[in-house]
């Protein structure tokens, strides 16, 4: 039986729109005023398309050194950091995924309590400092390396996996290490990607880190620069539209900034989706 | 009785499980500790080291003697914070902030929910989701810088949307009244789709047979929605709840920091902002401790009453 189109799905499919408009115009509307002309921006004749076409606002983002720098220190933190993330947090979710393994009950208690109860910023940043990690890599790669809750996900998908694989890696005189690395990594790509992204996108997103724990200028990802130049209007780069004396950060240049440090996750985004839900599934279904 | 398979030297023992001491289930397990090992460091170096130098609030820590040569104040920074006439404004922006957070941003994902539910095609249910989690994505720096664009006073398109209808234009972002609206209704957007992943595959389980006997009754589909579909999901959307509501307290610093401003500052310090300015760019480490402490407190008595609260009255809890 096909329920009838009504006035019921007629507000549901308006309401459903409104929604998906209000997702995906921010995104729309800053495409094309970073690739409109000033004259149109200023006069606020874009709307959804792009009006004088040019692609200069681009040109200027990558002539400012700052931004192209912030992506190269992007890039390595987000590799090293997922790594280093992913590793860690994998074979601790295998360890834990053993329920007969000694102690493992009342540690994983411990690493849950964490999740409800922290020392604060100021003591983890006082650790941080004391291990020598300010402006290092390791202070933006080592704080955050291992998500509770990314590692709750993976130890579900460990205690998923059919017993008898092991049984049968143990019977051919593999240790706990040598199943891991030979027979359970190596079915567990879909969560190590799952887990991955997570890891990746959240460094790609971090603000508060670098915020935190860099004080050098060279070293700052690619957030801080965005904030730089579109939250507070800094532009050092000479070849920028220069009023008077006074260097005016342009909306368009702004919208393009952000279009080209977001370009990424939008791009990959629609193929990965689908990984990032299936995590958000295994995390919520078994807390 | 358990039996345990252990294979030596290629040949297989069926052995009846002992209960082993202590330190045989150590040594049985070494290799499962040893993978523990990286993890287990973590959680100690960056969670539980900190929690244990949340001593440095009732010390006067001094940077230099470091937290053994600190000499100890007791509650000496709690009652300076409570003394402070900082303290009410904080803690208010904090609650306030976190409870229009939770009024508006808890219902949201399950009302969305409901209604992608309602769609009978499924590429365009998919479609729907597709686009509303995109938000969920994109780093608190743009989306704090997407709302100081979009709500600029000259360029702005929500500016230009107002004058284009006659109304006068606004300058939100320096007026502190417009803070919280802009915090929650950036939040929403953020996170609405996201949210409602957990409610979609709650609805997935619900018994279609329900709906048939329903209809058969002459439910319409508003009546179903009220009485199976909301029921069918209720336990999803207690958990969530007490969760949300164990996390009042906890608002997002970046985004905060992002979009307040001095002038903002009457609405928009919050707690973690408060404690980041006095502690890491004042360098008042043991005041700001001691402020982060009793929020955490708060926050843990929150949720341990949330979840017993719950318990008492729907029977679902976390724990």
């Amino acid at each position: 039986m096909k329920p009838k189109w009504n006035w019921f799905d007629a507000l549901n499919a308006l309401i459903l729109s409104g929604i998906v408009l209000a997702c995906l115009y921010p995104f729309v509307y800053m495409l094309a005023v970073s690739l409109s002309d000033s004259a149109s921006i200023a006069s606020g004749e874009v709307w959804l398309w792009p009006k004088g076409f040019n692609l200069d606002m681009y040109q200027y983002v990558f002539e400012d050194g700052r931004v192209l720098k912030g992506y190269k220190n992007t890039l390595i933190y987000v590799i090293s950091g997922t790594a280093i993330s992913l590793i860690v947090t994998a074979l601790g979710a295998y360890a834990l995924s053993k329920t007969k393994m000694v102690m493992g009950k009342p540690i994983l208690m411990l690493i849950v309590f964490t999740m409800f109860f922290n020392g604060g910023m100021i003591p983890t940043f006082l650790v941080v400092k004391e291990l020598g990690f300010v402006n290092t890599i390791w202070g933006m790669v080592l704080p955050g390396a291992v998500g509770t809750w990314n590692l709750l996900i993976m130890r579900t998908f460990f205690m998923g996996m059919p017993q008898e694989l092991e049984e049968s890696g143990k019977i051919d005189g593999l240790s706990e290490i040598g199943i891991f690395f030979r027979i359970v990594l190596p079915l567990s790509k879909p969560v190590l990607a799952t887990i991955g992204l997570y890891y990746a996108v959240g460094m790609w997103n971090n603000f508060m880190g670098p915020l935190l724990y860099l004080r050098d200028a060279d070293m700052q990802p690619l957030q801080v620069i965005l904030r730089n130049i579109v939250l507070s209007g800094q532009l050092t780069g000479t070849d920028g539209p220069v009023v008077g004396d006074i260097v005016v950060v342009e909306d368009g240049l702004k919208f393009a900034t952000i279009m080209v440090s977001t370009l990424p996750i939008l791009l990959v985004y629609p193929f990965i989706q689908k990984y990032f839900v299936k995590g958000a599934l295994i995390g919520s279904v078994k807390g | 009785m358990s039996f345990e398979l252990t294979g030596k030297g290629g040949c297989v023992f069926l052995q009846p499980q002992k209960n082993p001491g202590f330190l045989t289930k150590v040594k049985r397990d070494k290799y499962l500790l040893l993978l523990l090992l990286p993890c287990a460091l973590y959680y100690i170096i960056f969670k539980y080291v900190p929690i244990f130098g949340i001593s440095i609030a009732f010390m006067d820590y001094n940077l230099f003697k470091g937290i053994t040569e600190s000499d100890w104040v007791g509650f000496k920074y709690f009652s300076m914070f409570f003394n402070t006439p900082d303290f009410w404004p904080v803690l208010r922006n904090t609650f306030l902030l976190g409870l229009y957070k939770l009024i508006f941003g808890f219902p949201a994902p399950i009302i969305l929910a409901l209604l992608i539910n309602e769609v009978s095609k499924s590429f365009l249910k998919r479609f729907v989701q597709t686009v509303s989690y995109l938000p969920h994505f994109i780093s608190n720096v743009v989306v704090a810088g997407i709302a100081v664009m979009f709500l600029s006073p000259t360029g702005g398109v929500v500016n230009q949307l107002l004058s284009a209808v006659g109304l006068e234009r606004i300058n939100f972002l320096v007026e502190a009244s417009w803070f919280r609206s802009i915090y929650v209704t950036t939040d929403v957007w953020q996170h609405i789709g996201w949210g409602t992943i957990i409610y979609l595959a709650a609805l997935t389980a619900i018994d279609p047979q329900l709906y048939e006997a329903a209809r058969m009754d002459g439910a319409n589909r508003w009546k179903q929605a009220l009485n199976i579909t909301l029921p069918g999901i209720a336990p999803a959307i207690v958990i969530i709840l007490i969760l949300d509501i164990g996390k009042i307290l906890e608002i997002g610093f970046e985004k905060v920091y992002l979009l307040a401003t001095p002038a903002t500052y009457e609405t928009a310090d919050i707690i973690s902002t408060y404690v980041y300015r006095v502690g890491l760019t004042q360098g008042n480490y043991s005041y700001a401790t001691a402020i982060d402490l009793f929020t955490g407190i708060i926050s843990f008595i929150f949720i341990i009453a949330a979840n017993s609260f719950s318990r008492r009255v729907s029977g679902s809890s976390i724990w």
